[in-house]
């Protein structure tokens, strides 16, 4: 089997695996990286949005091969250090969690967001397919509005 | 309410509400009949004669007086006092929380209330999810919003006597009297300023017995955390991705596991092939159980891989030959009958149809067991782990005391984690193949698979005259709700009931109520047993139920040429119900203009001991893609411990409601499910969430009631009635655009 090097939260990695395996679970499985969560395998509900050079993607549909040489950030590796990212600040701010387990797709993709738009409107945020069963979109909106103002 | 440790005797609940029925059924019988009614299809109260009444205004019904929070209270009151609170060395106060934590935030609602007593920081108070523990009996099953309501009292009481022996012991140690003593930010202060931490008195107060200062909880003029808005004890945790789900959890050695399932419902394997699944590196096992194929490997990708390798046939199951037609045909003739004649009055008829719902939870179902020889210990999220440790020993052949089941965070729930079967699925593998595994479900798999909101269908008659409502008749028919789940055993032990109809019929009565008063009042369910699988859905049957009467009033008010709000605001019994539409009505601009296509419209419920109002707007001018732009809520629980965390169970209690009535269900063809993940089971997005969301709740009044399931029914019937308004159509089937 090949093996595919990239970086995964600025660490160099490098796994064993065939060609059309799931990021997700090379995160997941192979890595130990939990933060990105499955809920579908399918990229419908986006709870496992991680950001490859820079942009949103749901691990769960790229292939590792896709990954060759790339960056990869997830959750755990949005913050620097102990100094957490603006979104995270917003959204502990705005205390948007309920059970949590979509949030970390929910802060990559508006992330992502707010690196190609400092200032989003409604619209763009609308335009984010993440599922939230809890139902914390109301508060989701207003966090990203926060951070965009903090950034 | 009778104090802490009394019993509480259900009559003395009618006391408070002053209504004492006017005819000849005292309220004794009253509870009786409706507690112990008589027939398996009959739920709610009935047995008048319909003709027989002029009476205005209606009499309460049974879950005013009794309801479904009280039953689990009195059952959940004889074992409070062996819930354990601990202080460490280290200044830690470790509350073991017998409950579960699936978002609605009762965790830190719990250290809210165990800080306030103590007077620990906030920051010093872990509150962690017990193991399933027998002897906490009934006091461990999280269900009907009753998380608060169950735990108001005790917790309290065990953190302010636990702060009693914390002073006794730092008067001990200094020499002086107990009550020149007071507690600060995690200390003992003396009156000449000198302090001693809990940590540092943890071991001399364990040996305290009897505490010379008040154990008493504190008067809530006294409050300085309780109704302060407070953010999630476990938010950084979440937004870093350190916050660790059942399948986060690293158990050495445990197999990634996942089932081929049928292509039915409750299907069954006849036989299965599965030499290309072995052949793919890192397959480990393959493993017939009941519900299917187990595949277990050393990673979910292989684990996946194999099981689309496996070639299975299967038998169909049960449900084959079951549609949503004949379900909703079956239903249909169902509902009992109406009893006033509607040939000899002015009346209203409406009748409705709800699509089944699956709970979807964004945390798919899984567990991770480990199953050996003489003991077994199991993870998973879980809101009745007692009841699933006893099947979970049943199906293992251990004996319980050898099977611990360990209670993890859930990634949402909505009454899906009141059942076990991903544990038992775990167990079962984890036992065949002598090895641990970490059992997951796929989305499909949640999908086709899950327990389901039962499809219902309603028949609702108001017979009126003068502009005065004579009657109003409800008869719901609703496809079986599996509560078994402990609920029967726990009305038993709260000795509400001795025996009894049905468990769905029971909980019925339990729950369900008009605010109107609407004259006489009958309220009646049938449930038809249906061979797929259901469960309670955040809740229950008042969502549907709420909604259909919410339109049938809309309707009644427009027919009477009434204003929506000022009917009601005459026609309700209430005035806390009063009071929440009239904050809505102010608050939301209720009557003002809006452009052709749009609408506001209106709904209100109480249940819990709690009362809300949701007024909306809706911009309809796609009738096939409406958005609820707009949404003003107030909610009344009584005393909020947490008003940041109440809001947003009332926010999602918005968006399901948004979902349900408008887009999101799942159909059932021919035995099988038809939709399978959120691309096809459309649970609402952020472009269907309003912009603009105002929750206000009200001043703090009395105890606190139940507030996880209080968001959805109100606001179902305000989107409900907004869609309506805004295209002009009277919506008898939800989800209005299926």
């Amino acid at each position: 089997m090949p093996t595919y090097r990239f970086s995964v939260n600025g660490e160099q990695v490098a796994v064993d695996v065939p060609a059309d395996t799931p990021l997700l679970w090379v995160l997941r499985d192979h890595l130990g990286i939990t933060g990105p969560k499955y809920g579908c395998g399918v990229g419908v509900c986006k709870a496992c949005t991680s950001h490859m050079d820079g942009s949103a993607v749901t691990p769960c549909t790229v292939p590792v091969s896709d990954c060759q040489g790339r960056k990869v950030t997830t959750i755990e590796g949005l913050a620097d250090g102990d100094d957490l990212h603006p979104v995270q600040e917003a959204w502990l701010t705005e205390d948007v969690a309920q059970c949590g387990f979509c949030q970390p797709g929910q802060i990559m993709a508006a992330a992502a967001l707010l690196k190609k738009t400092k200032s989003p409107t409604d619209a763009e945020i609308d335009a984010i397919e993440n599922v939230c069963r809890c139902g914390t979109y109301c508060r989701i909106r207003d966090a990203i509005k926060r951070a965009a103002a903090a950034m | 309410m009778a104090s802490a440790g009394g019993r509480i005797d259900p009559a003395d609940k009618s006391d408070e509400r002053s209504e004492e029925p006017k005819r000849g059924i005292g309220r004794r019988r009253f509870l009786t009949f409706a507690i112990a009614a008589p027939t398996l299809a009959v739920g709610g109260y009935v047995g008048y004669d319909a003709t027989d009444a002029e009476a205005l205004p209606s009499l309460p019904q049974p879950a005013d007086l009794l309801d479904l929070g009280d039953v689990i209270t009195l059952a959940s009151r004889p074992t409070a006092w062996t819930m354990a609170l601990r202080v460490e060395t280290d200044g830690t106060v470790v509350f073991e929380l017998p409950r579960a934590e699936s978002g609605q935030g009762i965790t830190t609602a719990v250290a809210m209330l165990v800080a306030e007593e103590l007077d620990a920081k906030l920051s010093d108070v872990r509150v962690e999810l017990a193991d399933a523990t027998p002897g906490l009996l009934w006091n461990q099953f999280t269900g009907g919003s009753t998380g608060m309501r169950t735990l108001w009292e005790p917790v309290r009481q065990i953190a302010a006597a636990t702060r009693g022996r914390l002073v006794t012991a730092a008067a001990k140690r200094w020499g002086v009297e107990a009550s020149a003593l007071t507690t600060r930010d995690s200390a003992v202060v003396a009156a000449d300023g000198r302090t001693l931490g809990f940590g540092a008195l943890a071991v001399e107060a364990a040996a305290t017995t009897a505490a010379p200062v008040t154990g008493l909880p504190k008067d809530a003029k006294n409050y300085k955390l309780i109704g302060t808005p407070t953010g999630r004890v476990d938010a950084r945790d979440i937004v870093t991705g350190k916050a660790k789900y059942t399948m986060d959890i690293e158990v050495e050695g445990a197999l990634a596991t996942v089932v081929a399932r049928p292509p039915t419902i409750r299907g069954a394997v006849v036989s299965v092939d599965d030499t290309a699944a072995r052949a793919i590196r890192g397959v480990v096992a393959v493993t017939r159980i009941d519900s299917g194929v187990a595949v277990s490997a050393t990673s979910f990708d292989v684990a996946l891989k194999a099981r689309d390798a496996l070639k299975v046939t299967w038998k169909d199951g049960p449900a084959v030959g079951l549609s949503d037609t004949n379900v909703r045909s079956k239903l249909r003739s169902a509902v009992a009958p109406l009893v006033v004649p509607g040939l000899l009055s002015s009346h209203l008829d409406a009748e409705f149809d709800f699509a089944f719902v699956p709970h979807a939870p964004m945390e798919v179902l899984n567990a991770v067991a480990d199953v050996r020889a003489d003991r077994a210990e199991v993870w998973f999220p879980c809101q009745s782990p007692i009841v699933a440790q006893n099947e979970i020993a049943r199906v293992v052949g251990l004996p319980v005391d050898k099977v611990t089941v360990h209670v993890t965070r859930a990634g949402g729930s909505f009454g899906r984690r009141l059942f076990w079967d991903p544990a038992l699925e775990a167990a079962a593998v984890s036992k065949k193949i002598g090895k641990p595994v970490r059992l997951m479900w796929t989305r499909q798999d949640d999908t086709k698979h899950g327990r389901m909101r039962p499809a219902s269908h309603h028949k609702i008659r108001a017979t009126h005259l003068l502009g005065d409502v004579q009657a109003f008749e409800h008869r719901m028919a609703a496809v079986e709700t599996d509560l078994k789940h402990g609920f029967g055993e726990i009305v038993s032990a709260s000795g509400a009931a001795v025996s009894g109809p049905a468990d769905g019929l029971l909980f019925f009565g339990l729950s369900a109520t008009c605010p109107y008063n609407f004259g006489v009042v009958t309220q009646v369910l049938s449930e038809v047993p249906m061979p797929v699988p259901t469960g309670s859905w955040r809740s229950v049957y008042s969502a549907n139920l709420r909604t259909a009467e919410e339109i049938v009033v809309d309707e009644l008010a427009a027919k009477l040429g009434r204003d929506p709000v000022k009917f009601r605001t005459q026609m309700l019994k209430s005035a806390r119900v009063k009071a929440v539409l009239a904050k809505v009505a102010a608050e939301g601009q209720w009557g003002k203009a809006m452009p052709a296509g749009w609408a506001q419209g209106v709904g209100v419920h109480e249940e819990y001991r709690s009362a809300t109002a949701c007024l909306v707007e809706i911009d309809a001018r796609d009738p096939k893609a409406p958005r609820v732009t707009r949404a003003t809520i107030a909610v009344d629980v009584g005393l909020p411990v947490n008003p940041t965390g109440l809001k947003a169970q009332m926010m999602g209690g918005l968006m399901d409601a948004i979902s349900t009535v408008l887009q999101a269900g799942v159909h059932i063809d021919d035995g099988r499910v038809r939709e399978g993940s959120y691309a096809d089971f459309r649970y609402a997005r952020q472009k269907q969430a309003p912009i603009k969301l105002d929750v206000f709740v009200m001043p703090p009044s009395g105890r606190p009631g139940g507030a996880g399931e209080l968001g959805v029914p109100a606001a179902a019937a305000a989107v409900a009635n907004a869609y309506a308004r805004a295209t002009r159509t009277r919506p008898r089937s939800f989800p209005i655009n299926f």
